[in-house]
């Protein structure tokens, strides 16, 4: 039997202080099997996301592979098809609500950068046309004034204005990466998701497209959402930091208080494993055990209860709730319930034992 | 047009012509590695330092390309002691892994060639330089003394093949001799416990796509050291994976080394991960050694302006700054080597004597080695 998706939120209302409001984001891509395709199960890829993301400033995203980030990436842009849950509002407007040619005005405003600048540019067009097809499509500059629009956008990212009629494979892949930023800019958004923009660069050249991403980010007045697995990039790049673990966000704050007082302790352990250049460093690292649960078959309770250090009764039956912990600090999990929650989540434990026993 | 000609272009003609003259070259070099019975005498050398495990000397590895000839490696010397870690940095492209590859002699030949400089590596109560040992001799020297975890462990194993299977034909071909096939299956079971993989009779029967990429990593581990080897190069073993498996790995690695007492040379251009692992460090910057040390050394008081570019372009967690610093340029096209300092374009604190010649290694200390200008007339006015 397929399970039923629960779509439970309270809707929320635009404040204008933030140009992004993502609540309780749900994307399940479902497994199909059996004799006649049907839908055995769902593969919870974002399984309520809460967020919201004040104009001007960047937010860090962070996480293992496979716990989610990318998909939600894409979900607030409606690039993985439809939602499976939540809202996501752009300026106060459901994304998913807006019509095929509403979204498509609303796309030069959310712009994506890929992961890997090898294969997300098309190798048969010339750099000037890979930066300019979408400016042209949209008509967002009159045709005369087309090419140094393009030239001032190149200018801008730090290409020469002869590279835009040569092919991309002739560009290393810091230059290529400036191409992937110059095309998203060249529609004048204002919200750019950047998806690991510079995992795939040796040291040298991130320092490079990191000074520029904020460089643009002050001259275009730019949002973004830095998906990236490296902490100290996201550190270094952030105003405030999501924490992901297979699906849910389970920390979010601003940087300072994420890395100077992690809450969860699946961020504590994160921040433990990354290597300080320091030969003399301590190392009092929580090295986590095992590897991620599949997303299709996740935990009971707390998802991360199985590699947890800290894991209490509670947190094999009870899904902790998603509550600000400090101002302006949201963290989910059981260690920081009050009393009205502990017996929420006590109710909760005792259900679920007493489904258990039902069933065996 | 003109411009293309003169950035690198080359003509039919041209090209024709050098790819003519490189397979001369390389039929040379094949001809003089095929030859049958090489008396022991020509490859048998002495270490310098019988401490250490491996000594790369004045290595010269260069790849004859149809666009030209390319020093992948040109000039690399440095030691790898018996029991420790030597950590090798350096860009994509600055001639990392062609290094380590020449020490595994798993170039990609004809093109990629070893042309001038020893490689020692030391057998207990002899020591064989590993560019002249014939095929023969090398295929016993694989696995048993040196190997090698490949960068990406998604890579590095066969899809089609079971893990058992996969590590049994390593003990089978360089340790096999009067074993019966149960002996190997029980050294490999034995070996994936030892790398930490708690299901080890179900993985001996799984194949590589039922894995995660640690779970991957971790066998690829265990074929490495399936021999016993004096020498494991890791070649960016941690790269492809995220900071909490690497951090397993890293543990793994290093528990490890000191079990089997052997030496590792860890490859990667992750600074944190080579504090946390080496005890020497060797910087590299366009196939040569630009500084070398301790890890102390190298991470408190960094020399070459190089090291210290990398070190500073790296964000780190903890240190607010508002801009990272991030090193002018680009590394120089490896077909036409400049002959002054490689890295002179991109320097900040060039000083006059940089106009001169590549600059020779300098000591600042008896383990500390740079090879830059502005530490010369310091040694001189000493």
């Amino acid at each position: 039997m397929a399970e039923v998706i629960r779509n439970e939120f309270t809707p929320v209302e635009y404040d204008p202080q933030y140009i992004l409001q993502v609540n309780t984001l749900k994307k399940y891509f479902p497994i199909k099997g059996g004799m006649l395709g049907r839908t055995v199960g769902h593969v919870k890829a974002v399984d309520g996301v809460t967020f919201n993301l004040k104009r001007g400033t960047t937010m860090g995203l962070v996480g293992e592979s496979g716990c989610g980030k990318t998909t939600t990436g894409r979900a607030i842009l409606r690039l993985a098809g439809e939602k499976t849950g939540g809202q996501v509002l752009f300026n106060g407007k459901e994304v998913y609500d807006l019509s095929a040619k509403e979204m498509r005005e609303l796309r030069t405003k959310m712009q994506i950068i890929f992961q890997d600048p090898f294969s997300s540019l098309s190798p048969r067009l010339p750099v000037g046309e890979i930066i300019g097809e979408a400016v042209r499509e949209h008509n967002l500059v009159p045709k005369a004034e087309f090419d140094d629009y393009i030239d001032k956008i190149m200018d801008e990212c730090g290409l020469q204005p002869f590279h835009k009629d040569r092919y991309p494979h002739e560009f290393s892949g810091g230059q290529r990466q400036r191409i992937c930023i110059a095309r998203a800019l060249a529609l004048n958004p204002e919200f750019v998701v950047c998806d690991e923009p510079v995992s795939a660069l040796d040291v040298s050249i991130q320092a490079q497209i990191i000074n520029l991403l904020r460089e643009l980010q002050e001259s275009f007045k730019l949002t973004y959402l830095f998906i990236s697995h490296d902490l100290s990039v996201v550190e270094h790049i952030s105003d405030s930091v999501g924490v992901m673990y297979l699906g849910n966000l389970v920390e979010y704050g601003s940087t300072e208080d994420i890395f100077s007082n992690p809450l969860h302790p699946y961020t504590e352990a994160l921040f433990s494993a990354i290597p300080v250049p320091d030969p003399n460093a301590k190392m009092n690292r929580i090295v986590l055990q095992g590897s991620i649960p599949s997303p299709a078959n996740p935990p009971k309770g707390c998802k991360f209860h199985t590699r947890c250090e800290k894991c209490m009764e509670i947190c094999k039956y009870a899904n902790p709730q998603w509550k600000e912990v400090e101002s302006g600090h949201f963290c989910a999990c059981h260690l920081f319930n009050d009393e009205e929650e502990t017996a929420r989540a006590n109710e909760e434990m005792a259900r679920v034992k007493a489904d258990e026993k039902g069933k065996s | 047009m003109a411009k293309k000609k003169a950035e690198g272009y080359l003509s039919a003609r041209e090209s024709r012509r050098i790819s003519r003259e490189n397979r001369k070259i390389t039929n040379g070099y094949e001809k003089k590695r095929k030859r049958k019975n090489v008396p022991e005498s020509e490859y048998l050398v002495q270490m310098h330092d019988s401490n250490n495990s491996v000594e790369f000397d004045n290595l010269h590895t260069y790849f004859f390309t149809d666009a030209g000839t390319v020093k992948a490696v040109d000039g690399v010397s440095f030691e790898v002691p018996i029991g420790k870690t030597v950590g090798v940095v350096g860009e994509s492209g600055c001639g990392k892994s062609v290094t380590s590859l020449s020490l595994m002699q798993l170039l990609q030949r004809p093109q990629g060639q070893v042309v001038e400089g020893e490689i020692r590596l030391n057998l207990g109560n002899k020591a064989y330089d590993v560019t002249k040992a014939p095929d023969e001799v090398l295929q016993k020297l694989r696995g048993n003394y040196v190997s090698m975890i490949f960068q990406e462990p998604m890579t590095a194993l066969n899809p089609v093949f079971r893990i058992g299977d996969q590590i049994n034909e390593v003990i089978a071909l360089h340790d096999g001799e009067g074993k019966s096939e149960e002996d190997i299956k029980k050294r490999t079971i034995e070996l994936l416990k030892m790398v930490g993989i708690a299901n080890s009779e179900g993985v001996y029967q799984m194949f590589p796509h039922e894995l995660s990429g640690g779970m991957r990593q971790r066998v690829v581990i265990a074929m490495a050291l399936a021999c016993n080897p004096k020498v494991i190069i890791a070649d960016e073993p941690t790269t492809a994976l995220d900071v909490t498996i690497q951090a397993q790995i890293l543990d793994l690695l290093r528990q490890l080394k000191d079990r089997i007492n052997s030496s590792i040379m860890f490859i990667t251009h992750d600074l944190g991960v080579i504090a946390e692992m080496a005890d020497y460090v060797v910087v590299m910057y366009a196939g040569r050694v630009v500084e070398k040390g301790t890890a102390e050394e190298i991470f408190y008081h960094p020399a070459h302006p190089y090291t210290i570019g990398l070190m500073a372009s790296k964000p780190v967690v903890g240190k607010k700054i508002d801009k990272l610093y991030s090193i002018p340029g680009k590394v120089p096209n490896p077909i036409n080597m400049p002959n002054y300092c490689y890295f002179k374009d991109r320097c900040e604190m060039c000083v006059e004597g940089c106009e001169g010649g590549y600059p020779e290694m300098i000591s600042l200390s008896e383990t500390h080695k740079v090879s830059c200008y502005r530490y010369y007339d310091k040694k001189e006015g000493e």
